[in-house]
């Protein structure tokens, strides 16, 4: 195998053990890309970034290993744009906690920002204003959103290991999408300061990684708390490698019957349940359980996250960085930037969410959604009282077509129906590879626990794919 | 047709914290554009809201001082407009469960004092500065992010007067807790003022005028007069009035129209997700209490109880935190258990020095002890109270002793009576009209006699006890 | 509920905006079905439930009022797409 397309801990101990070199790595990954990239287009702005020094690092944790990036994440001295027109040339002037976070374990930061959804808005990176990515699974299809590039990247070993971001499954559903690990972190654990805000109540950073363990290792390493942050939880991080034990006997899995209806994908289901009996066969046991008010979540989670963002996108507005329109006066220099500057999803959702807080709606639309999200999380706290975790599909289908779902906004916002409630809920949550269709497309498995219960995570994801092949292919690009 | 006023005012007031409400920057005035800012108070994508403690424990204050029900649970709420100077284009301020509420402030008032009650006191953030050109705007973020208080009032002033009175009571009150500079020059203190006017007697309030753009507390009170009078004149002349927002202008002393065609203004307010819940219990509260300081009005109870002053001297006194800390010092050194002459000095000659000076009381170069002395002097009745008068005046411009001045000045009275005789007994010889006069009962003849002695005594003498010596010499 | 253009052209407006015409025409027919479907939320009985603003059980979360170094004007102007001196330039404003 070649570099590129180890894991990230296997690299680490070829790197300690002096086996291989960091330029070594770094040659591996480049040229990986640059057979590949015309046609899966995971990375932005390739040519226009500066070259970041390679800093060796070698009594360091992670000894100058690159991450890879979501365009969302900033990083100080390279451009993030959240693959949108309106915030072209920003380069800014401090990094995200994640990123001094991962600076100090001696990461090194890829000089390449990963694609996305145009500020996380969309679930096939179509969005982008650099244009889709493609599923290096199969090119025709997406590669999932709004990480959809971190996911490729990581797929088709363009990267070791990558980071995204997730509001309403925008880090699971790509992983499901692509065939690799994406973890949700519960709502807090990680810090937002330097993630350019989508949905400030839902937003998590978190790993999109080739196996579970690369994504115990990053998690252990983002997460913590930060006083930057208000909403960042001052809990100690356990040390997530320990999780790994690889056994899961008796853990109780809860199966929700409101997740098994009509419009998921036939293969799909046949593949998801065949992954829950491995894990009857390696002794968790399984109990249906209701959560009821599952049909509300999806649009409970257009509401709250629209309104979010309509206020969190008032900044980009032409006047301190990014994109300004041609204009005779300020109005039209508002009017015009933001015209021009946003593309028709981000003005579609900026308009929902104003209106859902406009005068004569807000108690109807915005406080309504906020009651049912308090149901939504009920729900949750009760299963958990009984239950380790919920083990449910990631997606309803395999990835879509390239253009398929564009023309119907509503549609593609109900293929999101299976990782939203966990936004809401603020827990946590993993999907990791568990089959494939007949077209040779990726089926993800989503588990869940409940808020600040990783280690649960990563302990039956563990076992689960250690048990399984499904984490050594690899696409044929 | 009588017309009575309502007016209420809303006080935006900057707390003098190191840094702003909710990021680290250092709060220094003066600096050069855009140099005391940071990703997060610059609004920069990705930056987050972490608030300033001390401002809390500010704003708290305040609200206990003026009495407000502190909100156990209170929160920040997302205010949404667009506006160069924002950086976000959204405020954080507070909407719905403000930090504080119902409080209220005594103004004195023509009969007795008057009840102004507070509707609120709600924490939020200063905007930038803009300064606008030909073909363009300028924006200076310095001042974006400052811990803001806004203070509002009910509509329970009557007339201008009032509202100046409530302005120079509230600002009495902040200065005392030394959380602000209260300036409204520098724009420390900021102030809206809402009027309207209502037949006599009716209950429901006129159509709503906002003033803006008042630079001082006599502005303020001038604006509203002027409102008041052009109000009247629509309201005679069965003119419709319409809620609008007009401008002060200070130069031409009227108040212009700033017809803006947006309609209600619509905030789409909405609790501000990246900030947390603020939990206020009895103990934070209570501890902030014990640390308040003497306010004015307490003070000026202590003041007329304590050291027997009259309520109107005690107000003069209190009306400034510094003069009334200088004042009670003064009294506190002064010997003795009767205060009345050291009190009557502050009021009367200390008070006219500052005021002929453009000065506060407390910032006269005067030593304390020194002005206990002179005060001895005249108690003693060594040199009359117009020669320490003097004294005092001398001693401000040249910081000399008053022992000095006096022996410089030649002004030791002669209150000898003995000595005071022989000078009695001559006047007497010389001016027997007068003394004929004055036992006629024409008391200026005794005035005159009295006058004569001070000149043979080259002003020396006690006139008081000159007074006395020749009424019981002559009767 | 039924979104007419009308509302959809004073939301452009509140959110500054500009919609073409075809655009104001498109957009309020996604979001007249958007808010077709969002509108099952309103069968639920709520009365007794209270809305959950933060998820997360913490409250009361301060800084100390410490000085940090904040950035030059030259770092703080570094990405204005106009700028005069040690100013951000915008267009003039038109009441």
């Amino acid at each position: 195998m070649e570099l590129n397309q180890l894991t990230a801990h296997v690299i680490l101990g070829k790197l300690k053990a002096r086996e291989v070199s960091l330029d070594a790595v770094y040659a591996a990954l480049y040229a990986r890309i640059l057979k590949i990239e015309p046609q899966v287009k995971a990375y932005v702005r390739n040519n226009k970034e500066p070259v970041l020094p390679l800093e060796s690092r070698p009594d360091s944790l992670l000894n100058g290993i690159p991450v890879t990036i979501k365009d969302n994440i900033c990083t100080e001295g390279l451009n993030t744009e959240c693959c949108s027109k309106i915030l072209e040339g920003f380069r800014p002037p401090y990094d995200a906690t994640v990123i001094s976070k991962l600076k100090d374990s001696g990461a090194g930061i890829f000089p390449l920002k990963a694609n996305m959804d145009e500020f996380a808005f969309g679930s096939s990176t179509e969005n982008s204003y650099f244009g889709p990515t493609a599923n290096p699974w199969s090119l025709k299809h997406v590669p999932g959103g709004s990480s959809g590039g971190s996911a490729a990247a990581v797929a088709a070993d363009e990267a070791i290991w990558a980071l995204g971001s997730d509001t309403g499954g925008s880090i699971r559903q790509p992983a499901s999408f692509c065939g690799v690990v994406g973890l949700k972190p519960t709502y807090g654990r990680v810090s937002r300061f330097g993630l350019i805000a989508f949905a400030s109540s839902l937003d998590q950073i978190g790993p999109i990684t080739k196996d579970v363990q690369d994504a115990a290792i990053l998690t252990g390493i983002i997460a913590g708390y930060d006083p930057k942050d208000s909403t960042s939880i001052n809990q100690s991080v356990p040390d997530y490698t320990k999780s790994l034990t690889g056994e899961i006997k008796g853990l109780k899995i809860g199966i929700p019957k409101e997740y098994f209806v009509e419009g998921m994908d036939n293969e799909v289901k046949s593949i998801i349940e065949e992954a829950i009996n491995k894990l009857k066969n390696l002794g968790a046991v399984t109990k249906p359980v209701s959560l009821p008010h599952t049909e509300y979540a999806v649009p409970v989670y257009y509401i709250i996250a629209t309104a979010e963002a309509s206020s969190n996108l008032a900044r980009f507005d032409g006047v301190q960085y990014g994109y300004r329109a041609k204009s005779n006066n300020l109005i039209e220099m508002y009017k015009k930037t933001r015209a021009e500057g946003f593309g028709d999803e981000a003005k579609r959702r900026i308009l929902l969410g104003t209106f859902a807080l406009s005068h004569g709606y807000y108690d109807a639309y915005y406080l309504r959604a906020l009651k049912v999200r308090t149901l939504i999380k009920q729900d949750f706290d009760r299963v958990f009282s009984d239950f380790d975790c919920i083990v449910t599909p990631t997606s309803p289908t395999a990835a879509f077509k390239i253009g398929e779902k564009t023309l119907d906004p509503l549609k593609m916002y109900l293929s999101d129906i299976y990782t939203i409630s966990v936004n809401l809920a603020g827990i946590p949550a993993i999907s990791i590879p568990c089959g494939f269709t007949k077209a040779g497309l990726p089926v993800g498995l989503q588990i869940t626990a409940k808020a600040f219960n990783e280690e649960m995570l990563f302990r039956l994801a563990h076992t689960f794919e250690q048990n399984t092949e499904w984490h050594k292919l690899k696409p044929k690009l | 047709m009588n017309y009575e006023t309502v007016i209420g005012l809303e006080v935006h007031l900057q707390l003098k914290t190191k840094t702003k409400a909710f990021c680290a920057c250092a709060i220094d005035f003066g600096q050069a554009p855009n140099s005391g800012t940071c990703p997060v108070c610059l609004g920069f994508p990705g930056t987050l809201p972490v608030y300033n403690k001390a401002a809390l424990n500010s704003a708290i204050k305040v609200a206990l001082a003026f009495d407000c029900q502190i909100q156990k649970h209170t929160k920040f709420d997302r205010k949404n407009y667009f506006y160069p100077d924002l950086p976000k284009n959204y405020q954080i301020s507070q909407y719905d469960l403000p930090l504080s509420r119902n409080g209220h402030l005594m103004i004195a008032s023509q009969d007795a004092p008057k009840r102004i009650g507070i509707t609120r006191i709600h924490l939020e953030e200063d905007a930038g500065k803009l300064i606008h050109e030909a073909d363009a705007s300028l924006v200076d973020f310095n001042r974006a992010g400052i811990p803001l208080l806004e203070i509002v009032s009910e509509p329970d002033l009557s007339s201008p007067q009032e509202a100046f009175d409530y302005l120079t009571g509230l600002k009495n009150i902040l200065e005392y807790l030394d959380v602000s500079d209260c300036d409204m020059e520098k724009g420390s203190l900021r102030c809206d003022a809402n009027i309207s006017l209502r037949p006599q007697g009716v209950k429901e309030l006129g159509v709503k005028t906002e003033l803006k753009n008042m630079n001082s507390f006599k502005g303020i009170k001038d604006a509203l007069t002027f409102e008041i009078s052009r109000q009247t004149e629509m309201l005679q002349a069965n003119q419709a009035m319409f809620q609008e927002t007009r401008l002060w202008d200070a130069d031409k002393g009227e108040t212009v129209s700033m017809r803006s065609k947006e309609g209600a203004k619509d905030y789409r307010y909405f609790p501000d997700p990246d900030l947390t819940v603020f939990i206020i219990e009895e103990p934070m509260i209570l501890a902030i209490k014990a640390d308040l300081p003497e306010l004015p009005e307490q003070k000026l109870r202590r003041f007329t109880q304590e050291y027997a002053l009259s309520a109107y001297d005690a107000e003069i006194l209190v009306n400034s935190k510094n003069d009334a800390k200088f004042a009670e010092d003064c009294i506190r050194k002064y010997p003795g258990s009767d205060k009345k002459a050291i009190v009557n000095w502050l009021i009367g000659p200390l008070l006219a020095e500052a005021n002929y000076r453009k000065v506060k009381l407390h910032e006269l170069n005067l030593d304390k002890d020194e002005l206990i002395k002179l005060v001895g002097f005249v108690q003693r009745q060594e040199i009359s109270f117009l020669s320490a008068k003097n004294v005092l005046t001398q001693m401000i411009a040249s910081q000399k002793s008053a022992q000095t001045l006096i022996q410089e000045g030649n002004l030791l009275q002669v209150s000898d009576t003995g000595k005071l005789q022989e000078a009695i007994e001559t006047v007497i010889g010389e001016n027997e009209k007068s003394v004929n006069d004055f036992k006629a009962g024409k008391t200026n003849a005794l005035m005159f006699l009295v006058g004569q002695v001070m000149k043979k005594s080259a002003g020396k003498a006690n006139p008081k006890i000159v007074s006395d010596l020749i009424s019981r010499r002559l009767s | 509920m039924a979104i007419d253009k009308e509302t959809v052209k004073h939301i452009a407006h509140l959110a500054r905006i500009e919609l073409q015409p075809n655009e104001l025409e498109k957009i309020s027919g996604q979001l007249h079905d958007i808010l077709g479907f969002i509108d099952k939320i309103s069968s639920l009985d709520l009365e007794k439930v209270l809305p959950a603003s933060h998820i997360l059980p913490i409250s009361n979360v301060l800084r100390d009022d410490q000085a940090h170094v904040s950035l030059t004007a030259e770092k703080a102007l570094e990405n204005a797409p106009s700028k005069k001196g040690n100013f951000f330039s915008v267009p003039k404003i038109i009441e």
